[in-house]
C-alpha cells in the first residue's frame, strides 16, 4: 500500500479540435483533502470525468492508479464498486422523494422484495448522522421522511454527500459543491469534509473560492489550459500566487485588436437587481451599475455562477424574473418586459447557447436570419419572399456564412457558421447595442477570428457591444474597457490598459 | 444529379444546391403512394382491369371519395397548423359534432334562416378555440389535457342540446353545402381560372425575383410545375364531371386548403408558428409572442371544426349525434401527420394533409368494394401512418414524432 490513494501519471485528454488535458499529474494522499483550481475551461472538470468514470479507458491516456493498482474502468459503475464516488456540481435529487428515498436511490433496503421502509429510515439517520447533521425534526435537524423539495439548497447538498456515503467510499470528489450555499452553510459543509477526512476519507475538492480552498485542503493542484501547473501544500501557497499560477500565460495575438472611438452612453443600469425565481427572497443579481457607449465593446468578466448570463438576459427581458431598477437606452428609460420591448429599442442578445436560444434548427439560413424582424420583409403581414432571399443572400455574403444555399437548414452548418447565422439574425433587427454572451464557445480558431473582425466592424459602425466572455485572453484581447461580477455584483471595472488576468481574476473572486 | 451540383456540409451529408432544394421529393412519394393504392384497388375490383364499369376507377366512386374526405381534410388544415406549434386538439371532433347539432336546433326549433346560423355557428366555433388555446398558452395547461378536456365537455354539449333525439330535417338551402354539386360549366369556369389563376402566379414570381435578382430556376422547371398542377386539376375536373361535378363540400375544402397554406407559408403569422414550433425558447427571444399565437391558431383550428360540423350537418340532414363516437379529430391528426407534419413541431405541410386525408379515404373506400372487413381498414391505416413516420424520419435523419 502507497500513502497515496490516488495517482493520475500522464493523463491527456483531447475533444475534436481541443486538447482538454496534456500530460496531467495528480495524486491524492490518503486521508487528505486535495484542492483542483483553475479558471474556466482549465480542465478540472474533464480532469474529475476520467476519475469519476465518465471517460472510459482508452479514451484518454495515461495511468490510472487506485490504491496502488492500475485501473482500466469501462464503466462508470465499476468505479463506484471501487469506492469513487462523486458529488456533480448539479445536484441529482428526485425532489419529491423523501430524504431517505434520495439517499437510497439506487439501492434500497428490501425485505421479501419490497423496499423496508423502517431498515431505510434507521440507516438513513446512521449515515446523517456520521456525517454530524442532527437528524431530530423536532430540534430542527433533518427527518429521513422530510420530501426532498421542501429542503434549502444547502441541506440538499449535505444529502447529497449522504448519498454518496450509502456505500463504501473513501474517495469522495467534490464538483464546486458550495457554489450554490451562503456563508453560513459553507461553514456548516466545510466542518462536515473535515469530519470525513478525521475518518480517514480521501476528497478531490473543486472550488472557484479560493478562500474556502485555503481554509480546508491539505494539497493544491493548479490547472492552467489542460496542464498540472503546480502541486503545493497548502502551508506554501497562498491566494495570490493561486491567481498567478492560474491566469500565467502569455497572449498570443489571435486578436484584431484595432483603436476605437467612445460614442455617446448607449444603456446604463442604475440600481438594477433581479430576483432569484427559485428563491424570492435572495437577489441573483444586486444593484448592478453599469453604463455602456456606442463604438465601444464592454467586457464583462467573471467565473461561472457570477450572474453575468442573468444580468443580461432579464435585461433584454428574457429571463424568469423581471429586474428591479433602472434601465436606460439612449437616455430614456426603458420598460422591457418581454424580448419583444428590447428589440423594438434596438437591444439584441446572442445568447451562449445558440442552439437552445437562438436557433431554430428545422428552418433555413434564410427564415433564420430574418426571424426577429419579420417586419423588414413584410407588408401588411404577407411576406415578400424576394425581400427575404436578397437580404439573406447579403447577410450570407457580409457575415461570409459558408453554406450551400440560403434555403440550407441550419442544422447542416457547422458550429461556427451556426454562430453566424445567429449573428445575421442579430443584425438584421438593425441593432444599436448587442450583447454577445460567450460568442465564441465552441467553435474553432478561424471563425473565432472572423467573429472578432465583425465585432470590429460593428463597433466602427457606432453599435455598443457588451461581449460576456469567461475566456481571459478574449476579454483582454478585444475590449475597451471590462468589469467584473462576481456573487452578482460587479466588482471591479477597469480600462483596458490598466487590467491585466490577475487584476480581473482577482477582482473575479471577491466575496467567494 | 452530379456532384458538383451538390455541396458538402459541415454534418457531412450532400445538400441539393440552389432551386433544386425545393422540389418537394417527399409530396411526390405520397402522390406515388396515392396512385399505387388507386391502381392496386382499382386491379381487385375490376377482375384485374376486365371490367372497370363497376370498380373504383369510376368517377362515380371517386366522387364520392372526394366527399367522404372532405370533412377530414378540412379538420386536417388546422391540425397541420396546430401541430406545427408543438400542440395538439383532440376536441375538433366533439366541436364539430357539438355546432353540427347547435345548427339543427336552430334551424328545425328555432326556424332560423340558413346564412345567420351560418355566420353564428362559426363565432361560436372560433371562441371555443381561442378558448381552450387561451388555456394552452395563457394557464400553461397541456394541449393534450385542455382538448381532452374539450373533447369531454363538448360530448356533453352534444347531448345537451339533443337530449339524444335526432334533430332533423334541414333546409334546402343548408342541405346545400353538404350535397350539392357544381354544375359542370361552373366547374370547368373554375378549372380554367385556377389553371390560368397558377400561370399568371408563376408569371409574376418569375419577374418578381428577376427584378430582385434572385432568379434561379430554369423556366423548363416553372413549366413543369405548372403543367402537372393543370394536369392534375384539368383530369379532377373531367372525372368530377362525368358524375354530377364538383361536390360543394369539396369545393370548400380546396379553398380552405389554399387560404391555410397562403396563412402557413405566406403570412408572418404563419412564419411564427413554424418559429414556435420549431425552438419555442428561440421564438421567444425573437421577439415572438408566443402566447397570443398559439391562441390564434387553437381559434383558427376552431373556426374549421364549426365549418366541418356545419357540413356534417348538412350531409347528414340532422345534427351529428353520433359525431362524438367518429374520432373524426384523430383522422385528422393522422391525416396530418401521414402528410408530413412532425409531431415535434416546427414541420408540416397543410397540402399534405389533404393528401393524407385522401389516401386515408381511399383506403376505406377501396376496401369496404373489396368486401373485406371494416377490421381491414384500420389495421392498414395503421400501419400507413406509423409507416409515414418511419419514412421520414429515414429520410430526414432525424426524430420527428
Amino acid at each position: 500500500m502507497t500513502d497515496c490513494i490516488l495517482e493520475m501519471r500522464g493523463i491527456s485528454k483531447e475533444f475534436p479540435g481541443v486538447k482538454a488535458l496534456s500530460d496531467v499529474n495528480f495524486d491524492v494522499r490518503r486521508g487528505t483533502i486535495h484542492a483542483l483550481v483553475g479558471e474556466n475551461g482549465a480542465g478540472k472538470s474533464t480532469l474529475i470525468n476520467v476519475v469519476s468514470g465518465v471517460f472510459p479507458h482508452g479514451s484518454y491516456r495515461g495511468k490510472y492508479i487506485l490504491n496502488g493498482e492500475e485501473m482500466r474502468f469501462l464503466h462508470i459503475r465499476d468505479v463506484a464498486r471501487k469506492g469513487v464516488a462523486c458529488i456533480h456540481q448539479e445536484l441529482n435529487l428526485a425532489p419529491d422523494l423523501s430524504v431517505a428515498e434520495n439517499i437510497f436511490l439506487n439501492e434500497k433496503p428490501t425485505r421479501h422484495g419490497l423496499v423496508d421502509f423502517d431498515a431505510m429510515h434507521d440507516q438513513s439517520r446512521q449515515v446523517l448522522e456520521r456525517i454530524g447533521l442532527n437528524t431530530n425534526p423536532l430540534a430542527g435537524g433533518i427527518s429521513p421522511e422530510e420530501r426532498v423539495g421542501r429542503l434549502g439548497i444547502g441541506r440538499k447538498q449535505m444529502v447529497e454527500i449522504a448519498k454518496a456515503l450509502t456505500r463504501d467510499v473513501s474517495l469522495l470528489l467534490l464538483d464546486e459543491p458550495t457554489a450554490a450555499l451562503t456563508g453560513a452553510e459553507v461553514d456548516v459543509l466545510l466542518g462536515i469534509l473535515d469530519g470525513l477526512r478525521r475518518q480517514g476519507m480521501s476528497m478531490i475538492y473543486i472550488s472557484h473560492r479560493l478562500d474556502e480552498v485555503m481554509r480546508i485542503a491539505d494539497d493544491i493542484t493548479v490547472l492552467r489550459d489542460g496542464k498540472s501547473v503546480e502541486t503545493r501544500a497548502r502551508e506554501d501557497m497562498d491566494k495570490e500566487t493561486m491567481i498567478q499560477l492560474m491566469v500565467g500565460r502569455e497572449l498570443t495575438n489571435l486578436f484584431p485588436r484595432v483603436p476605437h472611438r467612445r460614442g455617446e452612453l448607449a444603456l446604463e443600469l442604475r440600481n438594477y437587481s433581479v430576483r432569484n425565481p427559485d428563491a424570492p427572497d435572495q437577489h441573483l443579481i444586486r444593484n448592478v451599475n453599469l453604463k455602456a457607449y456606442r463604438g465601444e465593446i464592454l467586457g464583462v468578466s467573471g467565473l461561472m455562477g457570477s450572474g453575468r448570463t442573468e444580468l443580461f438576459t432579464a435585461v433584454f427581458g428574457a429571463f424568469r424574473e423581471k429586474g428591479e431598477g433602472g434601465v436606460f437606452i439612449n437616455g430614456a428609460k426603458a420598460d422591457i418586459r418581454e424580448p419583444r420591448d428590447a428589440l423594438d429599442r434596438g437591444l439584441v442578445i446572442i445568447s451562449e447557447d445558440r442552439k437552445k436560444y437562438g436557433l431554430n434548427l428545422v428552418m433555413s439560413v434564410k427564415q433564420n436570419t430574418s426571424m426577429s424582424a419579420l417586419k423588414k420583409v413584410s407588408s401588411r403581414f404577407i411576406i415578400n419572399d424576394n425581400k427575404e432571399v436578397k437580404y439573406a443572400k447579403d447577410y450570407v455574403r457580409d457575415i461570409r456564412i459558408v453554406t450551400p444555399g440560403i434555403e440550407t437548414l441550419v442544422r447542416n452548418l457547422s458550429g461556427g457558421n451556426q454562430q453566424k447565422v445567429v449573428i445575421a439574425k442579430a443584425l438584421f433587427c438593425d441593432p444599436r447595442i448587442i450583447i454577445l454572451d460567450e460568442p465564441t464557445r465552441g467553435i474553432d480558431v478561424g471563425a473565432k477570428y472572423e467573429i472578432y473582425k465583425i465585432m470590429n466592424e460593428l463597433v466602427d459602425r457606432g453599435v455598443a457591444i457588451i461581449m460576456i466572455s469567461s475566456e481571459m485572453e478574449e476579454i483582454l484581447g478585444m475590449s475597451d474597457r471590462v468589469v467584473t461580477m462576481s456573487n452578482g455584483r460587479i466588482t471591479g471595472e477597469f480600462d483596458i490598459s490598466e487590467a491585466s488576468q490577475e487584476i480581473l481574476m482577482r477582482a473575479s473572486v471577491i466575496g467567494r | 444529379m452530379s456532384s458538383e451540383e451538390n455541396e458538402l456540409t459541415a454534418s457531412g451529408r450532400y445538400v441539393r444546391a440552389g432551386w433544386r432544394q425545393r422540389i418537394d421529393y417527399r409530396t411526390i412519394t405520397m402522390l406515388a403512394v396515392l396512385l399505387l393504392l388507386w391502381l392496386g384497388f382499382t386491379a381487385f375490383t375490376s377482375e384485374y382491369f376486365s371490367d372497370l364499369s363497376g370498380s373504383f376507377i369510376t368517377a362515380r366512386n371517386l366522387s364520392n371519395l372526394t366527399r367522404a374526405m372532405a370533412i377530414v381534410g378540412i379538420m386536417g388544415c388546422g391540425m397541420v397548423l396546430v401541430i406545427v406549434t408543438g400542440g395538439i386538439d383532440l376536441s375538433v371532433g366533439t366541436v364539430a359534432g357539438f355546432i353540427g347539432c347547435a345548427a339543427a336546433a336552430m334551424q328545425v326549433w328555432w326556424e332560423w334562416s340558413t346564412p345567420p346560423i351560418i355566420v353564428v355557428c362559426l363565432a361560436i366555433g372560433a371562441v371555443i378555440g381561442a378558448l381552450q388555446g387561451t388555456i394552452i398558452a395563457y394557464v400553461g395547461i397541456a394541449a393534450f389535457i385542455v382538448t381532452l378536456g374539450g373533447q369531454l365537455v363538448f360530448r356533453g354539449g352534444i347531448l345537451f342540446i339533443t337530449k339524444g333525439m335526432t334533430i332533423a330535417p334541414m333546409r334546402e338551402s343548408f342541405k346545400y353545402f353538404g350535397n350539392a354539386y357544381l354544375s359542370a360549366t361552373w366547374g370547368w369556369i373554375l378549372a380554367v381560372a385556377a389553371v390560368l389563376g397558377l400561370l399568371a402566379k408563376e408569371l409574376r414570381q418569375r419577374a418578381a425575383r428577376r427584378r430582385y435578382n434572385t432568379l434561379d430556376e430554369p423556366s423548363g422547371f416553372m413549366l413543369a410545375r405548372w403543367a402537372a398542377y393543370a394536369a392534375i386539376i384539368v383530369v379532377a375536373i373531367v372525372v368530377l364531371n362525368r358524375y354530377r361535378g364538383l361536390p360543394i363540400p369539396v369545393l370548400i375544402m380546396l379553398v380552405l386548403m389554399l387560404v391555410f397554406t397562403l396563412i402557413a407559408e405566406k403570412t408572418t403569422f404563419g412564419r411564427k408558428i413554424y418559429a414556435i414550433g420549431g425552438n419555442i425558447a428561440a421564438a421567444r427571444y425573437s421577439g415572438i409572442a408566443v402566447k397570443r399565437n398559439l391562441a390564434v391558431v387553437y381559434a383558427l383550428n376552431g373556426l374549421l371544426a364549426a365549418v366541418a360540423g356545419l357540413i356534417l350537418t348538412a350531409r347528414l340532414n340532422a345534427g351529428p349525434t353520433s359525431a362524438a363516437n367518429m374520432n373524426m379529430e384523430l383522422d385528422a391528426i393522422a391525416a396530418a401527420v401521414i402528410g408530413g407534419t412532425s409531431m415535434s413541431g416546427g414541420v408540416g405541410k397543410v397540402a399534405g394533409a389533404i393528401l393524407g386525408a385522401m389516401i386515408m379515404a381511399s383506403i376505406d373506400n377501396g376496401m369496404s368494394m373489396m368486401n373485406l372487413m371494416p377490421a381491414w381498414q384500420f389495421l392498414v391505416k395503421g400501419m400507413i401512418l406509423v409507416a409515414a413516420v418511419w419514412f421520414d424520419m429515414r429520410t430526414q435523419g432525424r426524430k420527428r414524432a
